[in-house]
């Protein structure tokens, strides 16, 4: 008897401690936390001092002075000096391009041909990558990431959160561009193309008229097939009709583009065509949603004229473009503002030589100034650093004409903007996802820590940084 | 009126030079770190013929009436910035013959109108030891200059010594970059490295022998031979070894090179000093750091560390700072610094290593390095905290002449770069622009 009770203390006893590590897993991903800052940088609206951020079921449940808001009881209180939202880093090649810099780490560019947008990010993409954690610990919480700048049209960039397994589980946008780069890094040499500037552009359109065509025709055929079944839906189809001469002069794809007929009903008619007509061209495929203002083309410009030849195509083929480093973007401000595209300026510490011998670390706040929605990035790093931080790149613009707000903003609420994001992550505010970073001062003096990050309401690092 | 003050100008600069003496100069009213000694309130540098001739406060230093006052408002004062291992200047050294070069000289190869130069002054840089690569197991001859202004000639840059000789030391490295298997006879291995590194000493001690026994008899002595030259004067210590070397192995191959042959060594990088850092302080071996933003991009750098500063001051080792322009932009040089107490350094000694550690390791210490009486007027007018990011660097000045003033748009254009910061720089010579080392 005496023997069968320890049995059963024993087995009990190991229930107990199976019941507190499931407890404690549990209090891990469902955790109710509140976050207490002398400072909160919500980015919606004014900082508050004395504020509170209550997380629950990894979204911010509340947000506020300490004065309004009550903490529950059974929520554990973290305190740090300054909080804002989790990190945007709205331009980078980490978890493709790793820390070591060997061959078999560095899957940021195919080179066998300049012309790859099927290459998709989600494909390659190491949740494991050791710089990915770098970035975490620094407050990052989100990186825009993929393929790099260096080839015409390199592949797909992804976003993700900069915590979890599979690439499954960080995804939040598999597809988010197609990267593009004009100019000299995207110059192929020995006799291959292309080997100028003028043959860039020729081979882009080229590539961007394909598939104004695979659109027309696929647009046409679904015309057919509407009026075949349902002859009153007519006037969705109108543009197609204009165009049934297929001659691809200007004003035709001009007049053509500028009325998509994707533009209306863009969803449905995806799905509609995917359904009908199963993938049968990947690059074929993912072009054709850049023509239909699904996703933008990143392009990566640095010279004055490398901008205005992206500009120069996203009006002919009516794409949206995001503009990517962008070293000589203060010479063109007024054509970069007219045209509404929003620019992810270089990292402000990037080097100056070659094709950014002119960038300047004032050129984020110049942008800004002039209304132009800007966001930093840690760009690409062929050597040491392998990536920069962009924390530190935004501080460095606060010194260089941005205030704190909009430096915040720039790997924030500015950075969502431009990531078609801004509705879940960039600010602190109720329900979006709870993405915090915490500093002990402030955030970008170089001898501030950050001292905690929050992913999804789970706290992902506590290291001192 | 223009050509009156002019002549003017030119007479004035004439008594100057007849009397050998410049009007002293005083910069008042500024917070004053002299690295060596406390800080200052209120402090008082005063410059004479391109030296410091006293620091103190208004209670401690006399201003004779002749004395120009320039009232800094409570700015910072601190010592130029050395940089122990800079690449500015576009030089080269050792090409692709062969593993080993020390007779080649970086002297031979500097562009010193090229914009990193004006960079590095934009980053209150007074002193740099520029550098051939790390490629080779010795790239050559480096050397240390001032970066004055208004030079011609790479002449106008260079530190003499009593004896005219001009100041440098000599580029070794091991580690990966190195290592080059099946290219000509570079290693292919790190004890290959080590044994050809080895040889080369052991020849040259050789060298040095026959050298002596000639004695004053010319016949016996050996043929001129540029690599044991140079390679005699790094075993003599008069030609300071800056040893690329990252992994702690590979620190510990060098700590073992330097015991053997009894040079004056000074590490370079030193990734993974934390790992070795009472070795390093044992050896006695100074180290110069290079902050770098993310770990990797190369396998001897996988486990770089901020806190390679911290570990080695509580180590007890002497630690500086590095550049490694353009790896890291001379123009955030006191960033490092700031890095550095991040990761648990003191703030006395980062700057420390920003500016005396450094002056150490290049053996300038008796003329640069801090504010003190009798050292070369090289220092730098801060607007705030040196480790605040957003600290700009107003003012520098080399020998008591201004080099860099923010308020100055072409000086402008360079510290913060835009259109026509990369070009080279323009030769203006002028005689009195600056020379009396207070404002324009």
């Amino acid at each position: 008897m005496k023997k069968h009770s320890t049995f059963i203390i024993y087995h009990l006893s190991f229930f107990a401690l199976y019941l507190l590590i499931v407890q404690c897993s549990m209090i891990n991903v469902f955790a109710q936390i509140a976050v207490k800052g002398e400072t909160v940088w919500t980015m919606a609206g004014e900082a508050i001092q004395n504020g509170v951020v209550l997380v629950n079921n990894g979204k911010v449940e509340a947000v506020g002075a300490a004065s309004q808001i009550k903490i529950p009881n059974n929520y554990r209180v973290i305190n740090a000096k300054v909080v804002t939202p989790g990190l945007i880093d709205a331009h980078s090649v980490v978890g493709l391009a790793g820390y070591l810099n060997q061959p078999h780490d560095q899957m940021q560019i195919e080179s066998s041909s300049p012309m790859q947008p099927e290459l998709r990010a989600i494909d390659s993409y190491n949740t494991e990558e050791k710089l990915v954690e770098w970035v975490r610990q620094f407050g990052v919480t989100t990186i825009h990431t993929g393929h790099g700048p260096g080839a015409l049209i390199s592949g797909q960039t992804m976003i993700a959160k900069t915590f979890g397994k599979t690439v499954e589980a960080v995804t939040l946008v598999p597809v988010a561009m197609i990267a593009a780069t004009l100019g000299d890094s995207a110059i192929a040499g020995g006799g291959r193309s292309p080997g100028t500037r003028a043959k860039q552009a020729a081979m882009l359109r080229a590539e961007l008229l394909k598939a104004f065509e695979a659109v027309r025709k696929t647009d046409s055929q679904k015309t057919n097939r509407n009026n075949q079944t349902n002859a009153t839906n007519r006037t969705s189809g109108n543009n197609q009709a204009n165009n049934n001469d297929n001659s691809p002069n200007m004003k035709n794809l001009n007049s053509s583009l500028k009325n998509p007929p994707t533009q209306n009903n863009q969803n449905t008619d995806n799905q509609n065509s995917s359904a009908a007509q199963p993938s049968t061209d990947l690059r074929s495929d993912v072009m054709q949603r850049v023509l239909r203002r699904e996703i933008p083309l990143l392009v990566t410009a640095h010279r004055a004229q490398d901008i205005m030849t992206a500009l120069r195509i996203a009006k002919e083929f009516n794409i949206r473009i995001v503009l990517d480093g962008a070293s000589e973007a203060f010479l063109v401000i007024d054509e970069i503002k007219a045209s509404g595209f929003p620019v992810i300026i270089h990292p402000t510490m990037y080097r100056a030589g070659g094709e950014t011998e002119s960038l300047s670390m004032e050129t984020a706040s110049k942008l800004k100034a002039a209304g132009i929605t800007v966001a930093l990035q840690s760009g690409f790093e062929g050597y040491v650093p392998k990536t920069r931080v962009v924390l530190f790149e935004a501080g460095i613009a606060a010194a260089n004409g941005l205030s704190m707000r909009d430096a915040l903003a720039t790997i924030t609420i500015d950075a969502a903007k431009i990531l078609g994001l801004e509705k879940r992550i960039g600010s602190i505010e109720q329900g979006k996802d709870a993405d915090l970073a915490m500093y002990d001062g402030d955030p970008f003096e170089y001898t501030t820590h950050c001292t905690g990050t929050m992913i999804n309401g789970q706290i992902v690092s506590e290291v001192v940084r | 009126m223009e050509k009156l003050l002019y002549l003017i100008g030119i007479s004035l600069f004439a008594v100057s030079l007849l009397s050998g003496q410049e009007r002293p100069t005083a910069f008042i009213n500024a917070k004053i770190i002299p690295v060596v000694g406390q800080p200052i309130e209120q402090g008082i540098l005063l410059v004479q013929n391109g030296r410091i001739t006293a620091v103190g406060n208004a209670r401690t230093v006399r201003l004779s009436s002749d004395v120009i006052s320039v009232d800094l408002n409570g700015k910072v004062i601190m010592p130029g910035l050395v940089d122990s291992h800079s690449h500015i200047g576009e030089g080269a050294g050792g090409d692709g013959s062969s593993p080993i070069q020390p007779d080649v000289r970086l002297l031979d190869s500097i562009n010193i109108r090229a914009s990193g130069i004006q960079r590095a002054q934009a980053g209150g840089i007074t002193t740099v030891n520029v550098m051939p690569g790390s490629g080779h197991l010795n790239s050559g001859q480096t050397l240390y200059l001032k970066l004055r202004d208004n030079a011609n000639t790479i002449d106008d840059l260079l530190i003499f010594d009593k004896n005219g000789n001009y100041a440098g030391g000599i580029k070794f490295a091991n580690g990966t970059n190195t290592l080059r298997s099946g290219s000509g006879n570079f290693p292919g291995t790190r004890a290959k490295s080590a044994a050809l590194v080895r040889e080369q000493f052991i020849k040259a001690q050789d060298y040095r022998e026959k050298t002596r026994r000639a004695g004053n008899d010319k016949s016996k002595l050996p043929p001129r031979d540029l690599a044991m030259e140079s390679l005699v004067e790094a075993l003599d210590g008069k030609r300071v070894v800056h040893f690329h070397t990252h992994r702690h192995d590979d620190i510990m191959t060098v700590l073992r090179l330097q015991k053997e042959f009894g040079f004056k060594v000074v590490l370079q990088h030193v990734s993974e000093a934390w790992k070795v850092a009472d070795e390093i302080a044992k050896a006695k071996a100074p180290a110069s750091v290079i902050l770098i933003d993310s770990p990797g991009g190369k396998l001897e750098s996988v486990d770089v560390s901020y806190t390679n500063g911290a570990a080695l001051e509580r180590a007890g080792a002497l630690v500086g700072f590095h550049t490694d322009d353009y790896i890291t932009d001379s123009r955030l040089f006191l960033r490092s610094a700031g890095l550095a107490v991040r990761a648990g350094m003191s703030r006395e000694k980062a700057l420390y290593g920003m500016t005396m550690a450094n002056a150490i390791m290049l053996d300038l210490q008796t003329r640069i390095g801090s504010l003190e009486t009798g050292k070369d007027a090289d220092f730098i007018v801060l607007s705030g905290d040196p480790l605040s990011v957003y600290t700009h660097v107003l003012q520098t000045y080399i020998e008591g002449k201004k080099v860099f003033d923010r308020t100055d748009p072409k000086d402008l254009l360079i510290a913060t770069g835009g259109y026509g910061a990369s070009s080279d720089r323009e030769i203006h010579i002028d005689c009195f622009d600056d020379d009396l080392g207070g404002q324009k």
